[in-house]
């Protein structure tokens, strides 16, 4: 017997879709393709009128080797600052899932950074961070101009992958912890009876079971990385000193709202989007092979 | 407190009263892009045009920041919703002349009536907002010029009573500052726009161009020149000095900037804007005595007018007739001589025409304290009638080559590349925005 719910008429079905569809095309597909029609003209800002120039845009991004050094450097910052949000994220969440002093807390506390917008949490990183007023002056007193983010680039690049692992932080504890408290218990405790110590129990059975919700993460993070930076930099570096944390999505905040470059910013988002598709697919590819969801 | 509370109750009983005429009057939006203290001043502005007659009624709106600014007004301008009148830095000046979205000033003023005295604008500051006819577009509002800021009890020190008048006197002071035990004789920053004070300005005053056809004013096809003149050793001095201790870097990224550095009374000599004087005669530690100065030049140079900054009011198109009459009403009266005293008295700005210059010292305004020296930003701007090259800029893509000058100035002090190179990369690079931009025109030509 046919018991699947079925609709009488064939546009019902399409009638239920349409708002979601408007939606999507409202927000994602028209100015995607916006962006495409733009990034192959030189628009005026005022509306002016345009040119189309072909890929123009693009030869002239992909020619200019500062661009390549701000893709790699993007990488930089995506690799340390998902390795710092994830591996501190876990430890925390594994913490509480042990039920440590003061775990009831922590659960609820934990999230708050990621609820805090860029500039505010850059501009009290910036405080912390100042090399002879802040928290880490003291650090200089000892070394004097170890720590100096307004000239040494690979100090202003530390800082901003510090601030913005910061917020992500919480936001990693909270899907670890959901992940690891969705373990069954019967697992561990029967490890426990075995003689397995936490660490081992980790190891051999939670991390395993984990690997979905790491997964994930991975995806999120990077993709996250790639794309929300740019308060943070603004705020802390502006990029600087010396391009050593222009970004790439800052490098498109900046010629397109700060300079009005409004086509030489949509090739670079296109360049960007183009590179977080690729990067997910590869993800997808080859990493998600060694997960196991059951 | 008190006093606001008793301006808002006049104001609210003004409104009562007026009741029967407020249907009638004429609103027009303004938009700005000042914020914090700033933004109240303007707000007062506003407050005392529309308490200052009966037809018209200004709402003032603050965007939060110049770039916000241009960018909200550019999306409304697409969307058919923009402001009247609305505040453009002095960097947009370029990318608004070519966008054949503004009414210009003059006529604007022309056809509601009012003659206004172009020739009584200050030369300095008139020529950044004019086309190259001569004819002013936009109405200079906030305006400032750097100045030399210098601590005079560290001076008196070293034996002198007066600020170096030349980069010469100014090294050779700074050194006698170092021996008599100060940390930090002079201090830069090189971290966001300074490329007005350290090349814009140094430029102009000295006579040499930042970039060809006079700075732009002749053609989209400008080139920029800087890496061949004066500019280059002026930052090889200051390099040299930098590495003997001479000179200092002071950023918000370490804590302290350069003006809160010398308000603290840890650096001696600093270069910023006018607008600075009330913050640091707000701040300064108690026992600090220090004066202002024109910018040092070097020796054998002819000194020139320095250049204005900060922002201009620009009538956009696409409003009524009424409005049109409204704003030139507000631009008037932003213009008179007792405007120009309330604005100059509540921020740091200078007074942008003769009349009001001369009207504010025929009130004392700069005979005490904390007033006095900002007399010497207009001196500054006065230095000599504007020359071809001491007009202003007039570049596309302004914004960007300064973000290329402040990188090119991080490599030189975070001592990654050589001066010659890192200004060369500049110049390189800031022409590649220079034919985006001519292209994105192509075919248009300034004013």
């Amino acid at each position: 017997m046919e018991k699947r719910a079925t609709f009488g008429h064939w546009w019902i079905g399409i009638a239920f879709a349409i708002p979601q569809i408007i939606l999507i095309f409202t927000f994602f597909y028209w100015p995607a393709g916006q962006a495409v029609y733009w990034s192959m003209t030189l628009q005026q800002p005022w509306g002016g009128g345009n040119i189309w120039v072909g890929l123009d845009n693009f030869r002239q991004i992909l020619t200019d080797p500062l661009y390549w050094n701000s893709v790699v450097r993007s990488f930089v910052f995506a690799l340390f600052s998902t390795l710092l949000a994830m591996g501190i994220g876990l430890v925390l969440a594994v913490f509480v899932d042990r039920e440590l002093a003061g775990s009831k807390v922590y659960r609820v506390v934990m999230i708050w950074p990621y609820g805090i917008a860029a500039p505010a949490l850059a501009l009290a990183f910036r405080f912390m961070l100042a090399p002879e007023a802040g928290l880490l002056a003291f650090v200089n007193r000892l070394w004097p101009g170890l720590w100096d983010p307004g000239l040494d680039g690979t100090d202003a690049m530390i800082a901003v992958i510090v601030a913005f692992s910061w917020k992500y932080v919480g936001y990693n504890f909270v899907f670890f912890l959901s992940a690891l408290q969705g373990i069954p218990k019967s697992l561990t405790e029967a490890a426990a009876l075995d003689g397995a110590g936490w660490i081992r129990r980790l190891r051999d059975i939670q991390l395993p079971m984990l690997t979905p919700t790491v997964f994930f993460l991975l995806v999120i993070d990077i993709t996250e990385s790639f794309q929300d930076s740019f308060g943070i930099v603004d705020i802390m570096t502006s990029g600087g000193p010396a391009r050593a944390t222009e970004l790439m999505v800052y490098k498109i905040y900046f010629d397109g709202f700060r300079g009005l470059d409004y086509s030489g910013a949509a090739a670079q988002s296109i360049i960007l989007m183009i590179l977080i598709v690729a990067l997910t697919v590869l993800q997808f590819r080859f990493i998600e092979r060694r997960v196991h969801y059951k | 407190m008190k006093k606001t509370l008793l301006a808002s109750a006049a104001l609210a009983a003004l409104m009562i009263t007026t009741g029967a005429q407020a249907a009638e009057k004429t609103k027009f939006d303004f938009w700005f892009g000042l914020s914090g203290d700033l933004e109240k001043r303007v707000q007062e502005v506003c407050a005392r045009f529309n308490a200052s007659q009966n037809d018209y009624e200004v709402v003032c709106t603050s965007q939060g920041n110049y770039d916000a600014a241009l960018q909200n007004t550019i999306a409304a301008f697409r969307a058919g919703k923009q402001p009247t009148v609305v505040q453009v830095y002095d960097v947009g000046t370029a990318t608004m002349m070519l966008s054949d979205a503004f009414v210009p000033a003059y006529e604007l003023m022309e056809k509601n009536g009012y003659k206004i005295d172009w020739k009584d604008y200050i030369g300095g500051i008139a020529g950044y907002y004019a086309s190259s006819k001569g004819q002013m577009f936009s109405f200079p509002f906030n305006s400032s010029t750097p100045l030399l800021y210098w601590n005079k009890t560290a001076f008196e020190k070293i034996g002198k009573t007066a600020a170096p008048k030349t980069w010469e006197e100014a090294h050779a002071d700074a050194e006698a500052l170092k021996k008599a035990g100060y940390e930090c004789p002079i201090a830069i920053n090189v971290s966001q726009n300074e490329s007005w004070q350290l090349l814009e300005q140094f430029s102009a005053i000295h006579g040499e161009p930042v970039a060809s056809k006079n700075n732009g004013y002749d053609g989209l096809d400008a080139e920029l020149v800087f890496n061949k003149t004066k500019f280059v050793k002026y930052i090889k001095d200051l390099k040299a000095w930098y590495d003997a201790g001479l000179v200092k870097i002071k950023s918000k990224d370490q804590g302290q900037d350069m003006v809160q550095a010398f308000a603290a009374g840890d650096c001696q000599m600093i270069m910023t804007s006018v607008g600075d004087h009330g913050t640091v005669g707000r701040t300064a530690k108690e026992d600090l005595s220090w004066d202002v100065a024109m910018l040092p030049v070097y020796e054998g140079t002819e000194r020139k007018n320095s250049l204005v900054g900060g922002a201009s009011l620009w009538t956009l198109k696409g409003k009524s007739p009424a409005e049109y009459k409204a704003a030139a009403a507000f631009l008037a009266f932003v213009a008179e001589p007792e405007s120009a005293l309330f604005w100059s008295t509540v921020t740091g700005y200078v007074p942008v025409t003769e009349s009001g210059f001369a009207y504010m010292k025929s009130h004392g305004f700069y005979d005490k304290a904390p007033y006095k020296g900002r007399e010497v930003a207009i001196a500054s701007l006065t230095a000599t009638p504007p020359t071809p090259l001491t007009r202003g800029l007039r570049l596309g893509g302004f914004t960007q080559i300064r973000a290329e000058v402040g990188n090119g100035l991080q490599e030189i002090f975070s001592g990654k590349s050589d001066v010659q190179t890192a200004i060369d990369g500049m110049v390189t690079r800031g022409n590649a925005i220079l034919r985006r931009f001519e292209a994105t025109y192509k075919g248009k030509t300034l004013p």
